[in-house]
């Protein structure tokens, strides 16, 4: 496989840090350049995270947190998703491509989502080079 | 409080091409509480600078500093390190503080990265309303404590205009609160009604677009 940057995955450690164990457990192959990082809830991570990320040589960010209406902190998601879409802002504007930033929503079991958004943001820093 | 937006990353740009080393100097009071010259802020600004740099290959050296407040020189004293190391400063405070900063360091060229808008309080989460116009001369104790210089879209100190829409919304943007109306129920429910029949002067001021709103996401 081609090889692409380091793919930087913040994940909820309630949904998405599941489903990426759960891929682990289950021997599914994917991408070996993603590097996950456990949050408490997809609400801790700001904008300034994702920035630093680019910052520091990420070729891609994801932020994954739970389901819609599922955030244990109740709005923890929902303000991710604000974050991520203002962060994509902000690296269009410095002339990056905003799309190198996601965020996505997952339930502890969906390690085959996990697998696929990850090969998708491969896939979309590839076309992108 | 003084509201801000920062201004857009290519105005800013501009203003510092030419700069290797600079310095992003924030301010903790006012701008900080409306998200656009806090500690969070400059790490944003300082962030996106150094990613446009990296990508256009500009070689640029960023220092980052926060003052408790930018207006005060006492304050702005304790940046000095920090400017002597640097070519040019990059100001995320409101007009004042760029002014103090540019004042104190003579030497030095300083960039304001805001728009400083108006006086205004929180509306909402990350919405914030002018309230203020600062003309110098309050009339507010004519108005149950509601300004129409301000608040009423065209500044009217013996409203309401004839165009009050059904519900008491403005007649230039129906999504906005009639002054005029909040001022006669406010009147009357302290029952002092008798002050909407009076006429006032009008004053000198500039015509500006009123009220102002600055709509910004918590980084």
């Amino acid at each position: 496989m081609e090889k692409v940057g380091k793919i930087i995955a913040f994940c909820c450690a309630e949904s998405a840090y599941r489903a990426a164990d759960r891929a682990g457990r289950l021997r599914i192959r994917y991408p070996d350049n993603v590097r996950v990082i456990r949050v408490p809830c997809a609400g801790r991570v700001s904008v300034l995270h994702i920035l630093k990320a680019f910052e520091k040589g990420a070729a891609g960010v994801l932020v994954m947190g739970c389901q819609e209406g599922a955030c244990q902190h109740l709005t923890g998601n929902a303000r991710a998703k604000e974050r991520v879409k203002y962060a994509a802002n902000l690296l269009q504007e410095a002339g990056i491509d905003g799309e190198r930033v996601k965020m996505v929503n997952f339930g502890p079991d969906m390690a085959q989502k996990f697998v696929r958004e990850i090969k998708e943001m491969v896939e979309k820093i590839k076309e992108g080079k | 409080m003084i509201i801000a937006e920062r201004k857009p990353l290519e105005e800013i740009k501009n203003m510092i091409a030419g700069y290797k080393r600079i310095l992003v100097v924030g301010c903790g009071t006012c701008v900080t509480i409306c998200w656009a010259g806090g500690e969070k802020e400059v790490g944003i600004l300082s962030s996106q600078l150094r990613l446009a740099s990296n990508k256009e290959e500009n070689e640029l050296s960023i220092l980052e500093a926060v003052v408790e407040r930018q207006c005060e020189k006492e304050m702005v004293e304790e940046l000095r390190d920090k400017v002597q190391e640097v070519e040019a400063v990059l100001s995320l405070g409101c007009g004042a503080g760029v002014q103090t900063v540019a004042d104190i360091f003579e030497d030095k060229p300083v960039f304001p990265a805001l728009n400083t808008a108006f006086i205004g309080m929180p509306e909402g989460e990350g919405l914030w309303t002018e309230m203020c116009g600062a003309c110098g001369d309050c009339f507010l104790d004519r108005t149950g404590g509601i300004c129409p210089i301000v608040r009423c879209a065209k500044g009217l100190l013996n409203g309401p205009c004839g165009g009050t829409r059904k519900g008491g919304k403005c007649e230039i943007d129906p999504e906005k609160d009639c002054a005029w109306v909040l001022i006669y129920r406010r009147l009357e429910k302290q029952g002092r009604l008798e002050l909407m029949r009076k006429y006032y002067e009008a004053k000198n001021y500039r015509a500006v677009k009123r009220p102002g709103k600055v709509q910004a996401v918590q980084a």
